[in-house]
């Protein structure tokens, strides 16, 4: 696979580079940025293949990724650039007084400079039987390829070494389906990244994946005779083992330069700007030794290749100076993150933020007021924040009280909303639902002395509804008390607990708990039996977490949701039969007008989710219109729940002459796939056959748009009181992705958002980035979670009305007690 | 209170825990609570704010919250909770050997009609 471009032009000045890796690579790249002529490039590469990006080994090995998908440079790159490559010949002396490199084919190549990437090899230790068949490394492809195909038959793996590179080996090999065990030396895993806490949390959360951890685990022996079968521990354990991944470390690989007589310490020593003890030689990465430090990770070699490249380009450079380096651990689901020294002592302080229910632990070490290094282990988005916050040498000293609550509590972020309230005239609305104007709000806050949103939300009404406009109420709160206003971090779900939303799902799962009173008991509520406000979120979140277990607690519904039908201002109901994608037929119109008839219903209307709604029935009379409704066929609408709501449609390609897919009978799928399940908060879909998009889909929680190759999936649009347009989550092709990115989607926001949120705020609190990364891009992740939706669906769809209808199901709420006997 | 006329309404369980019954007589409609501790309490079932009927409520502790604007009523005195003015009707009841007893004025009880 060499690629030797014909047009060379012999008056440039020659540039060699040993290694075609990640450090190497991304010094041409580089220097051909800064200087595209200068240069004629030869690259030597003892791999057989192009230039991939080794930090990606994980996913290839976990199945997440393919080769082609972590190839860095492709063939064609090459040539386009004019770059020799040998690939699969490496390097075997460099002849320095000639100028010369000679690779072990023979092939002698002259240079002006050099540049040595030769990265590092991993440690093996050197206990019997490490040259047993079925020993190996996590260093390249064909490591990864030798564990695949012994995973392929099941069997125990044993992981020695319990740092990055090794936990990430054995997650890889059990989602493989491998036994996996993991030894490691020290006493707790990573612990070069890692405090002992953040250390315990992970090892806890391998355990809970199937992975045995064994720490404070010195290797004996390697046991097999040709094959390896085990590895005996100095203390005589004995664990089985078809395959052993040696992840102990890396060493600098200098021998090369060594060979050839430059200085060489723990790496190839080297200068600012990358140079060697050879003023014509240079080293990047991981082989090297600058100011006495070796990296492992990627991003100082990039740091490197960048003053290397300027170098090279005779660009003016203030060279390297070193790196601060921070790592995450490359494994689905768990979120590691450490940067900088966090071993304390001496002139530091730290800050700990511990939340055991929720599994997040976060250690900030201080010194000088300035962030010295971090661990987060659960929760790490805030990381990067951290980690520029350190990197630039920040004094945090003013953002220390919410420091561990990350960049959002920091505050002074897009365009101050407080200037923006403040600005407000005093007849502003505040507050749709209940028509509260500024003024009201500001004269409440100041005659009644409130500091709170809860006290604003009593006293006014204002955010009492739907609660979208309470971040507007906590502005004017801080605008009118100014420093006098501290926002609460934690927002508990109501004054019966101290527990906010989040923190109250997590514990249901984490402890396991299946019922109202094991979650008030656990949880150490404060009423005997909650309050309007958490009880019904308490019914969700346990519906939620345990399908088909957890049997629905009537009492912690609102009336709607008790009674399915929505209840008026005089006390009346209104009923509204499900018409599967907005289409109905003459049978059920038939059937509504005989109702409507039958039982003097007062008002008929059609609704703007293209449905029928029979206004003014009283409650006794609930279940006869339901069981006439029943009899032609029709089903609850869940117009009342917080539930899927409708689907309403356009008439797509079944009938319009613009129309580009049926967008009909898609919405009737989607209608018949997703009704029943219960959710956060309501939640309302449209299908449009084309982009001019007539059934609105752009401010629907969930829309679908017809393209002319497929469907355009949109997510997080509301027409309510603040108008959102949706964002677009992805465009697909088929049918069947629409039914699996929508039943994914419900299910994410199903689990993750709080009670009584709906899908356009939860989408702006978490980020559309944070949706796609769980529904789009990991497809395994996708598929789970529309398989969790489809099983909870299965327990979800019954029709409530036929219960009550036929069934005498919940019969108290519709018969009024009657006088038995008077003095 | 001299004159209530006490009726029989049914046993205890005939209302749900942490719920209620309605009960309607000749002026009103009575609502019959039944909570956690299964004690029974009854209010005329419209709240002083917007006459919103208090049994469709959620019940919890010894207060019911209205199902239209959330306003909380203690069931012991029928006032609102919180800065929420305003008492709901109360109505005399008790249980006796486990059925339910409503006391009724002359009106509600249909013995004499509101002049």
């Amino acid at each position: 696979m060499n690629h030797v471009p014909a047009n060379i032009k012999a008056t440039k000045a020659r540039l060699v580079v040993i290694g075609n890796g990640m450090a190497g690579m991304r010094t041409v790249e580089e220097v051909l940025s800064r200087a595209p002529d200068k240069y004629d490039i030869t690259v030597f590469g003892a791999e057989p293949r192009v230039n991939y990006n080794r930090i990606m080994l994980s996913p290839l090995l976990s199945g997440e990724k393919e080769f082609d998908e972590i190839v860095i440079n492709t063939p064609e790159w090459y040539t386009e650039n004019n770059i020799h490559l040998y690939s699969g010949d490496p390097v075997v002396e460099v002849d320095r007084d000639r100028k010369v490199v000679i690779s072990k084919s023979g092939t002698e190549t002259e240079y002006d400079q050099l540049l040595l990437a030769t990265g590092s090899d991993p440690i093996i230790i050197p206990v019997p039987g490490h040259k047993l068949d079925g020993v190996v490394t996590f260093r390249d492809v064909d490591d990864v390829d030798t564990m695949l195909g012994a995973a392929a038959n099941g069997g125990p793996a044993v992981v020695i070494g319990g740092g990055l590179l090794g936990l990430e080996a054995a997650v890889g090999l059990q989602s493989r389906g491998m036994d996996v065990t993991v030894l490691h030396l020290a006493g707790h895993v990573m612990e070069r990244q890692l405090d002992p806490s953040a250390g315990y949390l992970l090892a806890q959360e391998l355990e809970r994946r199937g992975i045995t951890v064994i720490t404070e685990a010195d290797t004996a022996e390697i046991v097999g005779s040709e094959n390896v079968t085990g590895v005996r521990l100095k203390d005589g354990r004995m664990i089985p083992a078809d395959l052993v991944v040696m992840a102990v470390g890396i060493r600098p690989n200098g021998r090369l330069a060594a060979d050839a007589g430059l200085a060489v310490e723990r790496g190839i020593v080297v200068d600012d700007v990358m140079t060697t003890s050879d003023p014509a030689v240079f080293a990047v990465g991981e082989c090297v030794q600058h100011r006495g430090q070796c990296y492992g990770l990627v991003a100082p070699l990039f740091e490197m290749a960048k003053s290397c490249a300027d170098h090279l380009a005779e660009i003016d450079t203030t060279g390297y100076a070193g790196s601060v380096t921070s790592t995450k651990l490359k494994v689905t689901g768990v979120d590691v993150f450490s940067a900088g020294d966090f071993s304390g002592g001496g002139e530091t302080e730290e800050i700990v933020f511990r939340d055991a229910g929720r599994g997040v632990y976060k250690r900030i070490v201080l010194e000088d007021g300035k962030i010295k290094g971090a661990v987060l282990y659960g929760d790490t988005s805030d990381g990067a924040w951290y980690f520029q916050l350190m990197k630039d040498g920040e004094d945090v000293t003013e953002l220390r009280d919410t420091l561990a609550f990350g960049q959002a509590f920091a505050g002074g972020s897009a365009g101050n909303p407080l200037d923006a309230v403040a600005a407000l005239p005093d007849d502003a609305e505040i507050c749709g639902c209940n028509g509260v104007c500024k003024g009201a709000i500001v004269s409440a806050i100041n005659e009644k002395g409130l500091t709170t949103l809860d006290e604003v939300k009593c006293h006014t009404k204002a955010s009492a509804s739907c609660g979208s406009c309470s971040g507007l109420v906590e502005n004017l709160l801080a605008a009118t008390l100014g420093g006098d206003y501290e926002a609460a971090t934690i927002k508990p779900i109501c004054t019966c607990t101290d527990h906010d939303h989040d923190s109250v799902r997590r514990l249901i799962i984490a402890k396991d708990l299946k019922s109202m009173p094991a979650v008030m008991q656990e949880l150490e509520w404060r009423s005997s039996d909650g309050c309007h406000v958490c009880r019904p979120a308490l019914n969700y979140y346990l519906l939620a977490a345990w399908p088909g277990v957890y049997v629905d607690h009537g009492a912690s519904r609102f009336i709607n949701e008790r009674v399915h039908a929505n209840i008026q201002k005089d006390g009346t109901y209104s009923v509204i039969p499900r018409m599967w994608g907005g289409l109905t037929n003459p049978r059920e119109l038939r059937a509504i007008a005989d109702v409507a008839d039958k039982f003097e219903i007062p008002t008929v209307k059609v609704t703007g989710g293209q449905r029928i709604d029979l206004l003014g029935v009283k409650k006794e009379d609930l279940p006869g219109v339901w069981a006439d409704l029943n009899a032609a066929g029709m089903v609850s609408g869940h117009a009342y729940g917080k539930s899927l709501r409708t689907v309403k449609s356009c008439v797509g390609q079944e009938w319009c002459r613009f129309g580009t897919q049926m967008s009909m009978s898609m919405a009737v799928e989607l209608e018949k796939m997703t009704w029943g399940s219960w959710m956060p908060h309501k939640f309302k879909m449209a299908v449009s056959g084309c982009p001019r998009n007539c059934a609105e889909a752009t401010i629907k929680d969930f829309g679908v748009v017809a393209t002319d190759g497929g469907w355009d999936l949109h997510v997080g649009g509301n027409g309510g009181i603040h108008v959102r347009a949706t964002e677009l989550l992805c465009k697909v092709t088929t049918d069947e992705e629409v039914r699996e990115y929508c039943g994914a989607f419900i299910q994410l926001y199903r689990e993750e958002a709080r009670y009584l949120e709906r899908t356009a705020p939860w989408i702006e609190r978490v980020g559309l980035k944070h949706v796609q990364e769980r529904v789009v891009d990991d497809a395994a992740n996708r598929k789970a979670l529309f398989d969790r939706f489809m099983i909870s669906q299965q327990t979800a769809q019954i029709d409530p009305w036929a219960e009550r209808a036929s069934e005498g199901v919940d019969a108290h709420e519709f018969n009024p007690l009657s006088m038995v006997a008077a003095e | 209170m001299t004159n209530l006329h006490w009726i029989d309404i049914g046993p205890v369980s005939a209302i749900p825990q942490q719920g209620a019954r309605t009960l309607q007589t000749e002026t009103d409609r009575i609502a019959i609570f039944r909570t956690l501790d299964d004690q029974i309490f009854a209010l005329l079932d419209r709240c002083p704010h917007k006459q919103g009927p208090l049994a469709q409520g959620i019940v919890h502790g010894h207060f019911v919250t209205c199902p239209l604007h959330n306003m909380v009523f203690s069931l012991e005195t029928g006032e609102a909770q919180g800065p929420d003015d305003g008492c709901a009707a109360k109505v005399e009841c008790q249980v006796v050997d486990g059925t339910v007893r409503v006391g009724l004025t002359e009106l509600q009880a249909g013995l004499r009609h509101a002049g």
